[in-house]
C-alpha cells in the first residue's frame, strides 16, 4: 500500500490530529483524496462535480497558517484541512448545484448554504458535490438524472438513497466526511447499506438555509462519516442556531464530541421497538441486530421492549405529507428565475405552456409522481381525508415516541429491512422502493434524532447491515454516547473497522463483494 | 375514499403545470392508484379528538430585528435566469391572444 492509501483510510479525527501535529499537510491529504476520486469514481459515480482547485487552495491556506504558527494557527478549527464532500442538494458558490435534476443542470447558486459557510469558516476543503436521487426523492440514487451511484461493496447494487453519493464517497474512501440530507431516511439508509455512519439531527438542530427543500417539515441536514466520533465532530461544525432558518432551534449545541469520546452505556435503558423488527426484515439483518443487543447488554445496558402501535401508519402518512410539501416547494421551478426553460413545440407561446413544457422535460418520473400525488392530497375535497389525517398521525407518532422514551433512554432498531438490493430491482415498483424507509421515517415525522452505524455483514449475502439508534428531541448526544460504545464493541469483534472488509476497487479483478485484504 | 383515475391525473398534471403524454398519463394513473390505495388506512388512524401536527418542533414568533440584511444584486438574482432584459426577468406572454 502506498502512503496515500494509508492517508485516505484514516478517520477524520486521526487526520485532524496528524494535521495539528504537522505530521502531514492538508495539501497531501486533499491531493490523496482527489487521486482516489480519479482512480475509483469512474466505477462508483459518487460525485457529480469535483472541486479540485478550490479544495487544494483551501488546503494550502491551512498549511500556510500552520507553518506560520502564532495565534492564527492556534485559532484554526480542529477539522481545518480535513476534506469533505457535499450532497448536491446543498447550494455552494463556485460549484454547480443540480439537485440531481435536469431542471437545474449547470445552475450556480449566488449564495452558500449556512452549513457550507460553516465548513468554509472551519477551512475544510470541499472536494465536490455528491450524487443523489432527483431532489432527494428516492432510496437508491437511481432517480438521479445523471445516472446511479454504485455501492462500493458490490458495484451492481444500490448505495441507498437519496444520499447514496455521500455514503458511497465515504465508504469508497473518496472522502473522510460528507454532508447529507434526511427527509425520510436519506442519510441513515445509505449509511446502513454502505457500512458507514450517518446522523439525522433533531429537526431544527442544523440550519436548512441553502438546502433545496423537498418537504420543509421533515428535511434535515446531517453528517456522513466512517466513524461515530467523526460524525460528532462534523455535527459540531454545522449545528447550532441560524437566524436565516426560522425553524432553527435557539438552543445551544451540546458537546457531542465529548459524548462520543466518553461513551458509556452502564445503567442506560435501551428500548427495542416491537414494530420495527421481525416480520419483513431480512434474516441476516435480524441476526446482526440481535448481536448488537447482546453486546450492549454485556456493556451494562438494560434492554427493554417498547411498543409504538401507530408506527404502522407512518409510511402512509409520510407519503401524503412529503409529496404535499414537495409539490408546493417544487412549484418554483417554472422556467423563469433559474434553470431550464423549454418552449412548447407548437401552439401559442404563453408562460403557462412554457412552464408545462419545462417541467415535463426537466423533472424525472419520480418527481412527477410525487408532485401529482401531493397536488391530489392537497386538492379541495381530499385535503381533510389525506393531508389532515396524515398530520393527525404525526401527533400519534409523537405520542408513541413520548411513551417509549418514558421507558427507555434510547431506542434501537435495524436501519433498513434489507441489505443493498440490485440496481434496477425495484425501479419499476415505487411502493417496494418506499418500503426501504419504513424504519427511518418515524424519526422525521416526530422530529427526533437518529443515527445509523454499521452492525456487521448479513450471513446470506455478505453485505452491510445498519443499526439505528433514536433519541428524544434535543438529546442527540445520547446517540453519540451509545453509538460510540456499540461501534467499539463491534470493531473489537471484527478486529478493525467493517470497511476493512470492503473490496479495494483498484484491484484489476474486483470481487463482487466481501473480499478482504 | 375515491380511487384515482386517468382523468384525475390529467387534471392534476394541468394544475401542477406538467405536460404529460397519453402513455405517461396511463402509466402514472396505474402507479398512483396503487400508492393511493396503500395510504388509505391513514384516514382511519386518528379520531376527531387528535390534534394535527404541522411542524415536529413548533417555534412561535420567530422575528428578527427590522433592519436591512443581506440582499442580492440584480446581477446575482438574474445570474441563473433562462432569459433577462435590462435588469429584469424576461418571460413569454402571460396571456393568450384569445
Amino acid at each position: 500500500m502506498t502512503e496515500n492509501n494509508e492517508l485516505i483510510r484514516l478517520s477524520a479525527a486521526a487526520l485532524a490530529e496528524k494535521l495539528a501535529a504537522r505530521e502531514i499537510t492538508a495539501v497531501e491529504v486533499t491531493q490523496a483524496y482527489l487521486d482516489r476520486i480519479a482512480a475509483v469514481d469512474g466505477k462508483v459515480h459518487a460525485f457529480l462535480h469535483v472541486n479540485a482547485d478550490e479544495a487544494l487552495a483551501v488546503a494550502a491556506e491551512v498549511d500556510a497558517i500552520r507553518a506560520a504558527g502564532g495565534a492564527a494557527a492556534e485559532e484554526l478549527h480542529v477539522l481545518a484541512g480535513v476534506p469533505i464532500a457535499v450532497k448536491d442538494l446543498i447550494v455552494t458558490i463556485g460549484q454547480p448545484t443540480t439537485a440531481g435534476s435536469k431542471i437545474l443542470e449547470g445552475w450556480h447558486s449566488p449564495y452558500d448554504a449556512t452549513v457550507v459557510e460553516r465548513l468554509r469558516a472551519a477551512k475544510m476543503p470541499i472536494l465536490g458535490k455528491t450524487n443523489l436521487d432527483e431532489f432527494a426523492m428516492g432510496s437508491s440514487t437511481e432517480h438521479s438524472a445523471y445516472g446511479p451511484t454504485h455501492n462500493p461493496w458490490d458495484l451492481d447494487r444500490i448505495p441507498g438513497g437519496s444520499g447514496g453519493g455521500s455514503a458511497a464517497a465515504v465508504a469508497a474512501f473518496e472522502a473522510p466526511l460528507a454532508l447529507g440530507t434526511d427527509t425520510g431516511g436519506s442519510i441513515r439508509q445509505p449509511g446502513a447499506v454502505t457500512g458507514t455512519v450517518g446522523v439525522k439531527p433533531t429537526y431544527g438542530g442544523v440550519s436548512r438555509y441553502g438546502a433545496i427543500a423537498m418537504a420543509s417539515s421533515l428535511d434535515q441536514i446531517g453528517p456522513v462519516s466512517r466513524t461515530v466520533l467523526d460524525s460528532a465532530l462534523l455535527h459540531q461544525v454545522i449545528g447550532g442556531h441560524d437566524p436565516r432558518d426560522s425553524t432553527s432551534l435557539p438552543d445551544p449545541l451540546e458537546d457531542l464530541v465529548a459524548a462520543a469520546r466518553t461513551g458509556n452505556v452502564e445503567g442506560m435503558k435501551i428500548g427495542i421497538i416491537k414494530e420495527l423488527h421481525g416480520e419483513g426484515y431480512q434474516a441476516g439483518v435480524e441476526n446482526r441486530f440481535n448481536e448488537s443487543l447482546e453486546l450492549l447488554k454485556g456493556a451494562g445496558a438494560e434492554i427493554v421492549e417498547v411498543s409504538c402501535p401507530n408506527f404502522k401508519y407512518a409510511l402512509g402518512a409520510y407519503y401524503l405529507i412529503m409529496p404535499s410539501e414537495a409539490s408546493s416547494n417544487l412549484a418554483k421551478f417554472d422556467g423563469v428565475r433559474y434553470g431550464l426553460r423549454v418552449l412548447p413545440e407548437q401552439g401559442p407561446l404563453t408562460i403557462e405552456r412554457v412552464m408545462g413544457a419545462t417541467r415535463a422535460a426537466g423533472f424525472g418520473d419520480e418527481v412527477k409522481r410525487r408532485i401529482i400525488l401531493g397536488t391530489y392530497a392537497l386538492s379541495a375535497g381530499y385535503y381533510d381525508a389525506y393531508y389532515g389525517s396524515a398530520q393527525k398521525v404525526r401527533t400519534l407518532i409523537q405520542r408513541d415516541f413520548d411513551a417509549a422514551f418514558e421507558k427507555a433512554d434510547v431506542l434501537i432498531s435495524p436501519t433498513a429491512p434489507t441489505t443493498a438490493f440490485k440496481l434496477g430491482e425495484k425501479l419499476n415498483d415505487p411502493l417496494a422502493m418506499y418500503l426501504n424507509d419504513v424504519a427511518t421515517i418515524p424519526a422525521n415525522m416526530a422530529g427526533v434524532p437518529g443515527l445509523s452505524l454499521p452492525g456487521g455483514l448479513a450471513d446470506e449475502d455478505g453485505l452491510p447491515v445498519g443499526i439505528q439508534l433514536l433519541a428524544p428531541a434535543r438529546q442527540d448526544a445520547r446517540l453519540y454516547r451509545v453509538g460510540a460504545v456499540l461501534e467499539s464493541l463491534l470493531e473489537a469483534q471484527w478486529g478493525g473497522p467493517l470497511l476493512d472488509k470492503a473490496p479495494s476497487l483498484t484491484d484489476s479483478a474486483v470481487s463482487s463483494h466481501g473480499g478482504s485484504h | 375514499m375515491a380511487a384515482i383515475n386517468r382523468d384525475d391525473v390529467a387534471h392534476l398534471a394541468q394544475l401542477a403545470h406538467i405536460e404529460m403524454s397519453a402513455e405517461e398519463l396511463d402509466r402514472m394513473a396505474g402507479e398512483l392508484a396503487v400508492i393511493v390505495d396503500s395510504v388509505k388506512s391513514v384516514s382511519e388512524a386518528a379520531g376527531d379528538d387528535v390534534p394535527a401536527t404541522s411542524h415536529p418542533i413548533p417555534l412561535t414568533n420567530v422575528f428578527r430585528e427590522d433592519v436591512v440584511g443581506h440582499t442580492f444584486t440584480a446581477e446575482q438574482s438574474l445570474s441563473g435566469a433562462p432569459d433577462a432584459y435590462e435588469g429584469r426577468f424576461k418571460v413569454p406572454a402571460i396571456l393568450d391572444e384569445d
